[in-house]
């Protein structure tokens, strides 16, 4: 395959060993923290820049760029074995280094430097495969040029060089050469098969500095002078401040300076990802984390109910006024309100057929009615950024999934153009989505301008868990009508939420059933919610997975087989327009996943439930096993099919899924977070019960539908379908459905 | 503020704090060891594991002024080199995703493995309960966990 290269210029600086170690370094923070790789490879006297992506040193060393923001994806990494592969350099000489945000050298259409919707490697791929590519062309020239030979005649492997002519020579040694080689237009490509790193298992390059403790989180951000900062927020949604008393914290120990900020006036343009439910906020500073947090505990604050507010949006090309409704919310209400909504017609979404005649003369309808709470992203390091405001330039460094997306609103905020703002991306301790909303970074630097120092914002478990963009809380309704031979002839899916619908309605079933209907409602709220790992598919997939069992159980039909009938429909006859789902890669997760859990023969005692589900542009299909062991549900063992194209890393994306089906358990048995007049009910892990040690399957066994699509997303894709492979194994084993997330909550349900 | 003498990593060194303070904030913003972590501050999730003496405790809940004369280990110490069983063991499995929690992970099963050289999966679940891993590495952590307890170099 040929590609066109996208880099018009690039730099023909020799940057030197000790300003190329200045980079090197970038994560050492703290004294004695040299990186493993470093101290294991000898560091080049020289570096020779061939492109955004990497640079070659005289004896061959290469660093390669990871371009997006890690958050144990391990996109860290999975793409530089992609550039390396290209370059066809020996894995052993690779040196990887995150790259700061910087748009000129990482362009992308629309989402640049972004860790989300399980698009990192999808997204980068070309731009990855041609920068190894095009500096392996480059190499090649030099050697060329050098040897007196056609570049064509040249091979590499492994850092090498060679012609028949019996001449060969190192990356390293042409390297020089190489830079001043000018930047091929067009560039071919490698074929799958002659991949030689992708597909294979490569260690986490961050893993040495992980089990001996490195600095390599933004909590772990540290600078001379630094200051620690803490924020105080209303106590619920639907509240602001009043007023406050700031003389008793100012003269406690350690503290600094105790003031407001105003995050985003409401009068500034937010962009799509400026979700802030708490745009006023108190602000504490001191010395050290301890004596901050103790001040923040004294500060007396009055609180009042905040009046609706309404501000303009945009992003994605679109521009909206959003109206943020005043009143406490409880999630009795929410249920309630829920409730009332899906017996209300909703929105016509899709419709296909006739699906009112179809239910009239359909010989058996199944409705059954799903619905979950809130959930709290939780990530294991709370929310946290350095901020170092000066008169002409503003250093951000810190844990965030789109340096992208913030830029624009902080340069507007501060008044700085977005040039004079450097933004360094930590390691994150997690985000699930929580991240790409980083309202935090603007709190950080407004902090720091105030205080004229640099500063570390940190918030508590407490602050944390209490201050928003939560996954939503989520409703759907589905009928089902069989006809006297038990097939389905109609299905209507009814789904909403408060405050976002969960419908994707171009999805399976979509497309396989004659006469369709999907609706959509919302209930607005003040609640700030945001994406959480798969957003909406999250609910509606077990939903939808659940539904699916009981439909099939009613029709007398083996819940797989049912699905591949459905789907051999899809695709012999397609009901509607628009499917969005590629039926031969439904079937062949599907196929894969009764072959590998030998689906027909069942471990003797246990109960098996099975789903499959399509988002993120790849397929993932799950069959779960358990026992009732005391009244809780063991799972045994969890068997996965996944098909997201070419596999990468093998064994970080069988890590990958491992801990997508371990979250996605987690919280169908115990995740949710409740309100009570505007507050949230639970603000730490003593009372948000997260899934632990004993909870854990014993087993979880993955499986890749060997592929040379290219790589679709995989983050996110194994997370809906266990909510529904979970709950149709706990009916198998009790005899009773599930509707209502969290399974088991604080209160067990199962005996 | 008080001044502390405290044996960290076979070191000694002095701190000027509040006695309030936690080990766990002595050590990241006065002694500049990072590799314990906050998650919680209520000895919830684990995320902050270190040792006092051969225990594993959650340093976010024990004040400076509570540990007396008791050696203290963190991540940092485990080891010379991060070639503890345990770390050997971690890089095998390639067990972390997002890696903040995994020093407390590793700091409890160290401690575990320390007084029980064949822990059971009940033992494993018992000694591991207290941690949490967000990215849920369960099942590689408990794999982790049995290829150490059969290195023969367990220290």
């Amino acid at each position: 395959m040929t590609v066109s290269t996208s880099y018009s210029r690039r730099s023909f600086l020799k940057t030197s060993a000790l300003a190329g170690g200045g980079l090197m370094l970038s994560f050492s923070w703290l004294a004695g923290c040299a990186s493993s790789d470093e101290e294991l490879l000898t560091l080049p006297k020289e570096w020779f820049d061939l492109n955004s992506y990497l640079k070659i040193g005289e004896n061959g060393v290469v660093t390669i760029m990871s371009p997006n923001p890690e958050f144990g994806q391990n996109v860290i990494t999975s793409m530089p074995m992609v550039v390396a592969d290209e370059l066809d350099v020996d894995w052993e000489d690779v040196i990887v280094e995150q790259a700061p945000h910087d748009p000129a050298k990482f362009p992308d259409a629309m989402l640049g430097q972004f860790t989300g919707g399980s698009r990192g490697v999808a997204t980068k791929w070309k731009a990855l495969r041609t920068a190894g590519a095009s500096a392996r062309h480059m190499l090649r020239q030099a050697a060329a040029q050098k040897w007196n030979v056609p570049a064509e005649e040249i091979t590499t492997s492994a850092g090498m060089l060679r012609h028949a002519s019996g001449k060969s020579a190192r990356y390293g040694e042409m390297a020089s050469a190489a830079a001043e080689v000018p930047v091929p237009k067009e560039v071919k490509l490698k074929e799958v098969k002659d991949f030689t790193i992708i597909g294979t298992s490569r260690k986490n390059v961050e893993g040495k500095k992980i089990v001996t403790g490195k600095p390599l989180f933004g909590i772990d951000y540290w600078v001379d002078g630094m200051l620690i900062a803490m924020i105080v927020h209303p106590p619920a949604f639907g509240m602001r401040l009043k007023s406050a008393d700031f003389a008793v914290v100012k003269a406690m120990p350690g503290i600094t300076d105790v003031f407001p900020i105003e995050t985003l006036p409401n009068e500034q343009e937010r962009g799509a990802f400026d979700t802030n439910a708490f745009p006023q906020l108190l602000a504490v500073v001191g010395r050290s984390t301890w004596e901050v947090m103790q001040a923040k505990k004294s500060l007396q604050a009055e609180w009042e109910p905040a009046p609706a507010s309404s501000m303009v949006v945009s992003g994605f090309g679109n521009k909206s006024t959003v109206t943020v409704p005043a009143g406490l919310e409880d999630s009795a209400s929410h249920l309630t309100s829920m409730e009332a909504a899906a017996a209300r017609p909703g929105r016509v979404v899709r419709k296909d057929g006739d699906p009112a005649g179809a239910f009239k003369r359909a010989a058996k309808v199944i409705e059954r009615s799903y619905s979950a709470p809130f959930l709290a992203h939780n990530c294991m390091e709370p929310m946290n950024f350095f901020a170092h405001v000066t008169a002409d330039r503003v250093k951000v460094a810190g844990p965030l999934q789109a340096p992208g997306f913030i830029e624009p609103t902080l340069s507007a905020r501060l008044g700085v153009p977005a040039d004079k703002i450097d933004i360094e991306m930590t390691r994150m301790g997690g985000g699930f989505g929580r991240r790409a909303y980083s309202h935090y970074v603007i709190e950080a630097a407004l902090i720091s301008q105030k205080v004229n120092a640099p500063v570390k914002l940190l918030y508590t478990r407490e602050d944390d868990m209490s201050t928003g963009i939560y996954r939503p809380s989520y409703h759907a309704t589905y009928r089902a009508a069989l006809d006297a031979d038990n097939n389905l002839i109609a299905l209507h899916v009814k789904a909403g939420g408060v405050p976002e619908s969960p419908l994707f309605a171009n999805r399976f079933p979509a497309g396989a059933v004659e006469n369709y209907l999907a609706e959509d409602w919302s209930i607005p709220s003040n609640i700030s919610i945001g994406a959480f790992r798969a957003p909406r598919s999250n609910f509606i997939a077990g939903a939808e997975q659940s539904f699916l069992d009981e439909v099939a159980e009613a029709a007398g039909k083996d819940p797989i087989e049912f699905r591949l009938e459905l789907l051999r429909r899809a695709k012999a006859n397609p009901v509607g327009k628009n499917n969005e789902y590629d039926v031969d890669r439904y079937r062949g997760v599907l196929e894969l996943v009764r072959e590998k859990s030998a689906w027909a023969n069942p471990p003797a005692g246990v109960s098996r439930g099975v789903a499959a589900y399509f988002c993120h542009a790849s397929y993932a299909a799950h069959v779960l096993d358990l026992t009732i062991e005391n009244g809780k549900p063991v799972v045994q063992r969890v068997t996965s099919a996944i098909d997201c194209g070419i596999v990468v890393n093998a064994d970080a994306a069988t890590n990958m899924v491992q801990g997508a089906v371990i979250d996605g358990i987690g919280n169908a048995l115990f995740g949710g977070m409740p309100f009570k007049n505007g507050a949230p009910e639970k603000t730490n892990f003593n009372t948000y019960r997260m899934i632990r040690m004993p909870d854990a399957p014993k087993a979880i066994d993955v499986h890749f539908v060997k592929s040379e699509v290219d790589p679709t997303g995989l983050g996110e894709p194994p997370f809906p379908p266990i909510f529904g492979a979970l709950a149709n194994a706990i009916y198998k084993a009790t005899g009773k459905r599930l509707y209502k997330q969290p399974f088991v909550g604080e209160t067990p349900v199962l005996g | 503020m008080a001044i502390f003498t405290l044996r960290i990593n076979g070191k000694t060194q002095q701190v000027d704090v509040a006695p309030d303070t936690p080990m766990l904030w002595v050590l990241r913003d006065h002694v500049k060891l990072v590799g314990a972590k906050y998650g919680c501050g209520i000895a919830q999730c684990g995320a902050c594991t270190i040792h006092l003496g051969d225990t594993a405790v959650r340093s976010c809940s024990i004040p400076v002024s509570a540990v007396g004369d008791r050696a203290i280990t963190t991540i940092e110490g485990l080891s010379d080199d991060g070639d503890h069983p345990v770390q050997k063991a971690w890089l095998e499995h390639d067990v972390a995703q997002c890696g903040y929690c995994q020093a407390g992970q590793i700091m409890s099963a160290a401690a575990l493995l320390k007084k029980n050289l064949t822990p059971s999966d009940a033992d494993i679940d018992a000694a591991m309960r207290g941690n949490i891993c967000r990215c849920a590495t369960y099942v590689r952590i408990r794999a982790a966990i049995k290829a150490a307890a059969l290195q023969p170099s367990r220290t």
